[in-house]
């Protein structure tokens, strides 16, 4: 059962994977974005973990979003040639990327078995699966979580410093 | 009920904590403190903030004499390591700070903002240092480099540094997912994200440790994260481009500080995290090595940029760093340290020259300005004539001991030939680097050569703090070698 | 799997929307009978008794008529955009409990059709999507009006939905869950224990952002007549515009609900004696006096300008919002350390807070009244280039 529905679940992401890199149209690809990273989110679901899958859905509709508004504001209606800046391109990222995913492949499926077993224990899982992400940032991760703070601010400023047409 | 970790001991991240409130106080100030005629002497609190982190670090080196310390749940580390790293952004720190105070008002984007957002990039390179986690090392990570992002586009709307600021943010947030990528990877073969805990996961599985596929990859792809932020070569196509695009203060400030920053993060991966994985990486290394010397210093032949130039030459020195990194052995964190603290002060005064040449908002980036310099600003022309005998290697100045002990430790480990590489590649960067020396003293000016007349003061300064530190950092070389030394075993 | 869970869980879904798509139709008459009461009109009144009828009639209408793509639109996208919408809304009401635990043919049915453990983070995910139906609708439509309004309304979602979150995390923070079924049973007992006493900014800030998540007046620029025709659904007709409309309406419909859940303790009575069985009722009761409200706000409030919305979101909303969050923590650990009466604290903190709100809200609109662009030809300076 769930091995089917994982399959299903795979399928459609590799599909909307692949639309959105190779479609002409801008906003077509964006959607695409956005179907993928919702099936991903299933995913997480049927992992026992609700709360980065809603994180995922309520994280990245905001930021495509972002995204949408870019490509609208930036392009239009503009379609994407299929001109190469560089001669042979694409050749070279297919085949790298080719590469890239052999080695991926290769690496999951000689990764010691005893990798692969670690589950969550039904403790781990839990019904409260946001309290414990919650917990783990202010114990086992506190100082990056802080850290986290700053990051946010250096975005904020930086933004400011950007869009602002003229400082005072 | 949370229990927090018991050890929340923030020396650490003191220094970092000082500069990132600095930087707070600097916009504060800025809103508050000075009239809108008085705004440029918010360097002067920037400044304060940086000899009060100074003195906070000096005040942690006597305390950590006895070996490093964690704190904070095992999420950071103090140790004589970061501290000497922290001096180091320090220095660098408030050298760029003197260079951009005129610098700024004269291109016409002086902002507090500038100087603040430089202190928490600063804050974020010191976190770096101190990270014994990999995910510390991950949020301080971008913490640099997104306020680094901001600050190659400050010059906006002059197009070369909106595009400058484009392609390092796009390059870098790339780089940024290989990195996370392979702290994934990692997480997912040790089940840990500290550094020290990988490496008793190693020690613990040596036996079943080279068939773990998956940790190969994981630090396979962190080397990939880090190598784009120092600059190596497969992964060096954005240095020229963005060095050149932004302004030249923030160029100096990336060049020295970003490369310390992430040559730290990956002395602490390596020989924190891996250490018994050498086998493996060095040989790596070694090949990523020779391909950056050599790459960096060929390419930059035909510069006729001189930020450009200074571009493919850093990237070349990224190449002899990693000559120590590969060696290995007691000395490597020292030497390393010892070269990047070389380095840091040749290649900002370089900098300094370039911005203190500067003339009304115009700057004086191509090779042919500098023809005949001699005429004109005799005292700038020496003081450029030395950094780039400091930089091709020339002794009794800081480029020479740094490249000296760099390869005295490489023959000494067994790595004789790397040596020989990095010596001939020494040999390649003369071209450039006394080409323009060659051009400023033997060539005669332009008819209408501009005139580059005129006082310069803070900018003044940093070149000559930057000259004596190099001739001084030559001649006195041992004292300070052994002070890294005697600090920096800790890390290993 | 537990065939007889599958079973249920079908059925409620089948109830849930059956209800949901009636009640929209019937808040559609409610409006219109409202909004005319208060415009001292009649209203619907030829279809069947008080026009009961009408709802009816419009639905066959908009079936029958005929349905219209631009010859320049992304048809694809044309077609999905208001399905998107629509799934959205009607999605969102799977979380919310309406009563408690009933026993029917010896079998115990919870009157909810989830209960998740991250429920109101799945509400707030959720309706962020809501977005994407209307900019696609927007850009899709090949129309400048509708691009507008599309943006307009990106702009404006994106914008409020963060203050909506954070003026919800106050009741998250005092409950201790994300379970909406958890909250719900953490306000039980008598009328005094619901969280708009512990929380009353918190609920007024939902209750704003509320209106402006939904699209409606006076937060209703991204249709804004005047404007921009019709804004993003200028070029739909039909069954697919019906599905827009359907879905502004689902949405209210869902966000009286979640603020009945969250700061009016749900289906809870408001008195500890009552049967718990009533528990649908009330919530019902509930409901229908926030869409009341809507309504009222719809037919009192004029439109606010696209500069208020925005800096009335960011200066105002969030702020508030925050400040709101930052004063909860810090009752609830003075709490923790202190053990003062925990209602009183919290309350007290509120109430500050409500006070700052107020001044916050006078100096905002003294400003931008002061800020406000002089009217063609009416203003003295226009006199005075004439002349």
């Amino acid at each position: 059962m769930s091995l089917l529905l994982f399959g299903i679940l795979a399928v459609i992401a590799l599909i909307t994977a692949a639309l959105m890199v190779t479609a002409r149209n801008l906003v077509h690809a964006v959607l695409m974005m956005v179907a993928n990273f919702g099936t991903v989110a299933i995913m997480y679901i049927t992992l026992s973990a609700p709360f980065v899958a809603v994180v995922q859905v309520a994280v990245y509709a905001g930021a495509i979003m972002v995204l949408f508004l870019f490509v609208v504001m930036l392009l239009g209606e503009q379609q994407l040639s299929f001109d190469e800046p560089f001669a042979g391109q694409r050749m070279a990222a297919g085949v790298l990327g080719l590469l890239l995913a052999i080695m991926l492949l290769v690496t999951l499926f000689t990764a010691s078995p005893a990798v692969l077993q670690t589950g969550l224990t039904a403790e781990q899982i839990g019904r409260e699966n946001a309290q414990r992400v919650g917990e783990l940032l202010y114990t086992q991760y506190l100082l990056p979580f802080e850290a986290t703070s700053i990051l946010l601010l250096i975005a904020m400023v930086g933004a400011v410093v950007l869009a602002k047409r003229r400082l005072l | 009920m949370i229990t927090f970790p018991s050890d929340l001991n923030l020396g650490p991240i003191a220094p970092a904590l000082v500069v990132v409130v600095t930087g707070i106080l600097v916009m504060l100030a800025d809103l508050f403190l000075f009239r809108a005629e008085d705004r440029h002497n918010t360097v002067w609190v920037a400044l304060g903030g940086l000899i009060v982190a100074f003195l906070v670090t000096l005040g942690l080196w006597g305390q950590v004499s006895g070996g490093p310390i964690t704190a904070i749940g095992g999420l950071a580390i103090l140790d004589r390591f970061a501290l000497f790293l922290d001096l180091i952004l320090i220095l660098v720190t408030a050298i760029v700070m003197l260079l951009s105070a005129e610098y700024l008002v004269e291109q016409n984007i002086e902002h507090a903002e500038f100087y603040t957002l430089i202190l928490f990039s600063v804050s974020g390179m010191m976190l770096m240092g101190a990270s014994a986690d990999l995910m510390t090392l991950w949020v301080s990570f971008e913490t640099f480099s997104i306020a680094l992002y901001v600050l190659a586009a400050y010059a906006r709307p002059k197009v070369e540094s909106e595009e400058a600021g484009l392609k390092y943010f796009f390059l870098g947030a790339f780089s940024a997912g290989f990195f996370l990528y392979g702290i994934a990877m990692t997480y997912g073969a040790t089940g840990t994200t500290r550094l020290m805990g990988i490496a008793q996961f190693i020690q613990a599985n040596a036996a079943t440790i080279s068939a773990n596929n998956m940790l190969y990859v994981g630090l396979g792809l962190i080397l990939v994260g880090l190598g784009f932020k120092v600059a190596l070569v497969p992964f060096h196509q954005w240095t020229p481009d963005v060095y050149e695009g932004a302004p030249t203060a923030v160029t100096a400030f990336m060049a020295t500080a970003t490369k310390a920053a992430g040559f730290a993060a990956l002395l602490r991966v390596l020989f924190l995290a891996f250490p018994q994985l050498s086998g493996a990486w060095s040989t790596i290394l070694a090949l990523l090595a020779v391909l950056t010397m050599i790459g960096g210093n060929v390419i930059a032949l035909s510069q006729r940029n001189i930020k450009r130039m200074l571009a493919y030459s850093s990237i070349a020195h990224a190449g002899y760093i990693l000559i120590a990194i590969v060696a290995g052995g007691a000395q490597a964190v020292s030497a390393a340290m010892f070269y990047i603290l070389a380095y840091a002060l040749m290649t900002l005064g370089a900098f300094a020259v370039v911005i203190a040449l500067n003339r009304g908002g115009a700057e004086v980036v191509n090779f042919e300005d500098y023809a005949g310099l001699i005429q004109r600003r005799p005292g700038l022309t020496h003081a450029l004539a030395v950094f780039m005998f400091a930089l091709t290697g020339f002794p009794p100045l800081a480029g020479f001991v740094g490249k000296w002990y760099i390869f005295d430790l490489a023959v000494r480990n067994g790595w004789a030939w790397l040596a020989v590489v990095g010596t001939l590649a020494s040999v390649i960067s003369a071209g450039y680097y006394l080409y323009i020396v060659v051009l400023m003293y033997m060539r005669p000016a332009p008819d209408n050569a501009p005139d580059l007349g005129g006082a310069q003061g803070t900018a003044g300064l940093a070149v000559a703090l930057t000259l004596i530190g190099t001739v001084l950092l030559g001649i006195f070389a041992s004292p300070i070698f052994n002070l890294a030394q005697s600090a920096l075993l800790a890390a290993r | 799997m537990d065939l007889g869970l599958l079973v249920e869980w079908i059925i409620k879904s089948v109830v849930i929307m059956g209800v949901l798509l009636t009640g929209f139709a019937y808040e559609t008459w409610l409006e219109r009978k409202v909004v005319s009461k208060m415009q001292f009109r009649i209203g619907p009144n030829r279809a069947g008794p008080f026009g009961l009828l009408l709802p009816l009639a419009d639905g066959i209408k908009l079936i029958f008529k005929e349905e219209l793509t631009p010859a320049m639109a992304d048809k694809w996208v044309f077609r999905i955009a208001p399905i998107m919408s629509m799934v959205v809304a009607l999605i969102t009401f799977a979380v919310i409990p309406v009563g408690p635990s009933i026993n029917l043919f010896g079998r115990v049915i919870p009157l909810r059709l989830a209960d998740v453990n991250i429920g109101l983070m799945y509400v707030l995910a959720v309706s962020s999507l809501g977005i994407y139906g209307i900019v696609l609708g927007g850009w899709s439509s090949n129309n400048k009006y509708a691009l507008l309004g599309g943006m307009r309304s990106a702009a404006q979602l994106i914008s409020y939905e963060l203050a909506l979150g954070l003026s919800l995390m106050g009741v998250v923070m005092l409950t201790g869950s994300l379970s909406l079924v958890d909250i719900v049973n953490a306000q039980a007992g008598n009328f005094w224990n619901w969280n708009i006493f512990l929380q009353p900014l918190g609920f007024i800030l939902y209750g704003i952002c509320g209106l402006a998540e939904t699209n409606r007046a006076p937060f209703d620029l991204p249709e804004a007549e005047q404007e921009l025709t019709a804004g993003y659904h200028t070029e739909y007709s039909g069954m697919k515009f019906a599905l827009f409309f359907m879905a502004e309406y689902i949405n209210m419909v869902n966000v009286s609900a979640i603020a009945s859940t969250m700061f009016l303790g749900g289906w809870r009575a408001p008195f500890g004696f009552i049967p718990e069985w009533t528990g649908p009722i009330w919530f019902f009761i509930k409901v229908i006096t926030f869409l009341f409200i809507y309504i009222w706000l719809r037919a009192t409030v004029p439109r606010l300008r696209y500069d208020q919305l925005m800096n009335f979101g960011w200066k105002v909303l969030l702020p508030l919002a925050i400040a709101n969050v930052i004063v909860t923590a810090i009752t609830m650990a003075l709490r923790q350390v202190y053990a003062p009466n925990a209602v009183v604290t919290v309350t007290f903190g509120s109430l500050l807070l409500m006070i700052a709100a107020v001044f916050l809200w006078r100096s905002w609109t003294s400003r931008s009244m002061r800020r406000r662009p002089p009217l063609h030809g009416t203003s003295a300076e226009g006199a005075a280039r004439t002349a």
